[in-house]
């Protein structure tokens, strides 16, 4: 009876100790349209829990746990659900997600907001989310394609472009980042000859190609996804011979695309968001000794937005849902003494000092009251069969 | 002037002549399976499209294998030397399903609509068997060389204005299709137990009774309705790409060549077949500058003339069906519709 007693006291100690624990959400695509992307950005999201529970600096040793779910990427009713189980059945303290768009401001208006729950999307990056009513429960590290779609029209006039095809995903990501290029384009003296959408998963795109190579242009803008329809169109824009060069945006932006399509590739440009500032690199080199490419899209983005949470409820003194919101806006900018990448334990130590903090992290991280982040774009071009950094805009 | 004209018959043969050629024999091939199970066994075999995507999943797994063993076919693509096994596959299947399944209800000569949904319950079986195995996602099996004209190659052979590409898939698929159709018609017309197919086809009864033996009769069909399916599958998924759901997307626009040809009738899937494909890819294309080479400058269209979206492409198939179904039910090649 007494070993009894003190099995069952044990047990108690341990599960209270589990309780000590913050569990943060991880809810990413890692099915669908973006499933080569997906595995990086959640590693480095882990990565700065990681350094966190190392650090022992996180309120007062506590440890921070990592709970994954499945976005699709694609299908709402699925990454609610998946949401709902995080929020309810894991209780996390916030959640690092989700990466595209539309399963984004889905999971926000159905779980996030509802439940009042944080939540950072390293990735996704539709105009529609920053006027969404979100009662001040949704973030994102990375940019908005308003600012985007400006940026491509840079690019696009830089290089001689003056009419152009634009053929986007159907959906919010898309038809947001579409009308954005457009608008910026026309806007700039360049006319879009036509923009359609595609849809994914479909067998055959030589139809749509041949619609788009129709209209004249000589140019094809891609705002679509590398592992579905953008790949296939632009594989069938090649097969048929009606488009040499592409413009790309950052949902087609991986080594998959390259290794798929070859050496044809070469020339076509694309942009994402990133930096080459010192921070970028100095997370590029720390998470390559953990394993995860830094200078794939969305790595870094990703790592800042679980960094932000973490930190935010050590400036909070708790775990409380409620109390990381309000304190997210106050880690993230100025004034303060300024934290970057792999420097997590400073931050913390600052924080429980009574100090104030700038997380700068590896993308330089500076939220509007939206929460929206401001961050630079990476223009690259494949150049040998590789997605080369050219410039910063 | 004439050098326009050169350009635009190029411009409409890359973009429509040439795909929908490829495209209309993999659903000429489709269409042949479904309406020989028709004419024959009498009735519509909704598992047809997937049975199509397993005998293509067959041929994909062995193709990674043999690329796997760096045995390959240089320049032709390595899944032709796993389609024969694929086709052994895929009738083993189809004979497992009738056992099961279909000759349960011939036996006890229940209603074609019977049988008819019963194909459907085989085709969620078949579509939930192939995702298992290879998941849903778009598998990609084709190499060797990937064309036999590029445009970029042609431009500078002719120094026209417009390319033409011709991919070795899509020269690939027309020959093994005319192989397929010739070999079939033969065995049709020629051999005894094609005669015998055909017999039992016009008339059950009077066959049986002139010594024609029913279960050799439907052992055949299967055979030849899933190598029809193998073949197809595989050329579809080189020519295109291999993901389950567009297999199952496939049966519409193969019952639509199989009813406008005249279901049962074998030459009419064939017409069917390429009816289906070129009406596809003719409505959604657009001709401004395909008009634009051949009108003078002051009359060129502003517009892209474009009959229908390309989103509408699927639901072609669909007015086509009810078109044929209004004015002409026993279709052009006067089939059985009971």
């Amino acid at each position: 009876m007494r070993r009894f007693l003190m099995a069952a006291a044990a047990l108690t100690m341990a599960t209270s100790a589990a309780q000590a624990d913050m569990k943060v959400g991880v809810l990413m695509g890692f099915t669908g349209p973006i499933e080569s992307l997906a595995p990086n950005i959640a590693a480095a999201a882990e990565l700065a829990m990681q350094e966190a529970t190392e650090s022992g600096a996180f309120l007062g040793g506590m440890q921070v746990i990592p709970a994954r779910g499945d976005s699709t990427c694609l299908d709402a009713a699925a990454a609610t659900a998946t949401a709902e189980r995080l929020v309810t059945a894991d209780k996390v303290a916030a959640v690092v997600g989700a990466n595209c768009s539309g399963v984004t401001i889905a999971v926000a208006n159905n779980v996030a907001v509802p439940n009042g729950v944080t939540m950072i999307s390293p990735s996704a990056t539709s105009p529609a989310l920053t006027t969404l009513a979100d009662q001040g429960y949704v973030f994102r590290t990375a940019p908005s394609d308003a600012r985007q779609g400006k940026v491509l029209a840079q690019v696009a006039k830089a290089r001689g472009i003056d009419s152009i095809a634009v053929t986007y995903t159907n959906n919010d990501y898309g038809k947001g980042l579409a009308d954005s290029f457009s608008n910026a384009f026309e806007a700039a003296g360049g006319s879009v000859a036509l923009s359609v959408a595609h849809e994914d998963s479909k067998a055959d795109y030589a139809a749509e190609v041949g619609a788009l190579a129709a209209s004249g242009a000589e140019h094809l803008a891609v705002f679509g996804y590398i592992d579905k329809g953008g790949k296939g169109i632009i594989q069938a824009s090649l097969d048929a011979g009606a488009f040499d060069t592409f413009l790309l945006a950052d949902g087609m932006v991986g080594d998959s695309l390259v290794e798929a399509i070859g050496e044809a590739l070469n020339g076509s440009v694309a942009t994402a968001p990133g930096s080459d500032s010192p921070n970028a690199k100095k997370f590029e080199e720390i998470a390559a000794k953990a394993g995860v490419d830094g200078s794939k899209p969305f790595s870094g983005e990703s790592y800042d937005a679980a960094a932000l949470i973490i930190l935010a409820a050590q400036a909070a003194g708790s775990t409380d849902r409620a109390a990381i919101q309000s304190k997210i806006l106050e880690v993230s900018n100025a004034p303060g003494e300024q934290i970057g990448p792999a420097e997590l334990a400073r931050g913390l130590s600052l924080l429980a000092e009574g100090k104030a903090i700038d997380y700068q992290g590896a993308t330089d991280v500076e939220l509007t009251a939206e929460g929206d982040a401001s961050s630079p774009y990476k223009e690259y071009e494949v150049m040998d069969g590789e997605f080369t950094t050219v410039r910063v805009h | 002037m004439g050098v326009d004209v050169v350009n635009a018959m190029v411009l409409l043969a890359n973009f429509v002549v040439v795909p929908a050629l490829a495209y209309g024999s993999q659903l000429a091939l489709g269409a042949l399976g479904i309406t020989l199970v028709y004419g024959i066994l009498r009735f519509a075999n909704f598992s047809h499209g997937d049975l199509m995507a397993f005998g293509t999943m067959v041929v994909i797994l062995l193709t990674w294998q043999l690329q796997a063993w760096n045995i390959g076919l240089g320049l032709l693509p390595t899944a032709l030397l796993a389609l024969p096994l694929g086709i052994a596959a895929t009738i083993a299947v189809g004979l497992a399903a009738d056992r099961a399944v279909f000759r349960f209800y011939r036996l006890r000569r229940s209603a074609p609509v019977v049988l008819a949904i019963a194909s459907v319950g085989v085709m969620f079986v078949l579509n939930g068997v192939v995702r298992v195995v290879i998941g849903p996602d778009d598998r990609s099996f084709s190499d060797g060389a990937r064309y036999l004209i590029n445009a970029r190659e042609f431009k500078s052979l002719t120094g026209l204005a417009e390319g033409l590409t011709i991919r070795t898939s899509q020269v690939l698929t027309l020959a093994l299709a005319v192989i397929a159709v010739a070999a079939l018609f033969w065995f049709l017309r020629r051999t005894r137990a094609g005669k015998a197919m055909r017999a039992y086809s016009d008339n059950e009864d009077l066959a049986l009774l002139s010594g024609v033996e029913p279960d050799r009769v439907v052992l055949l069909t299967w055979a030849i309705a899933a190598s029809l399916a193998a073949i197809a599958g595989t050329l579809y998924g080189l020519d295109k790409s291999f993901q389950p759901f567009t297999y199952f997307q496939l049966l519409l626009p193969m019952f639509a060549a199989a009813i406008v040809g005249g279901i049962g009738q074998p030459h009419g899937a064939i017409a069917g077949g390429f009816l289906v494909a070129f009406s596809e890819i003719a409505l959604t294309y657009p001709y401004k500058k395909f008009l634009g080479y051949l009108l003078p400058d002051d009359v060129r269209p502003a517009g892209l003339l474009q009959l229908l979206s390309t989103d509408y492409k699927l639901s072609v198939s669909f007015v086509i069906l009810v078109v044929v179904l209004l004015w002409r039910p026993t279709g052009l090649f006067r089939g059985r519709i009971a």
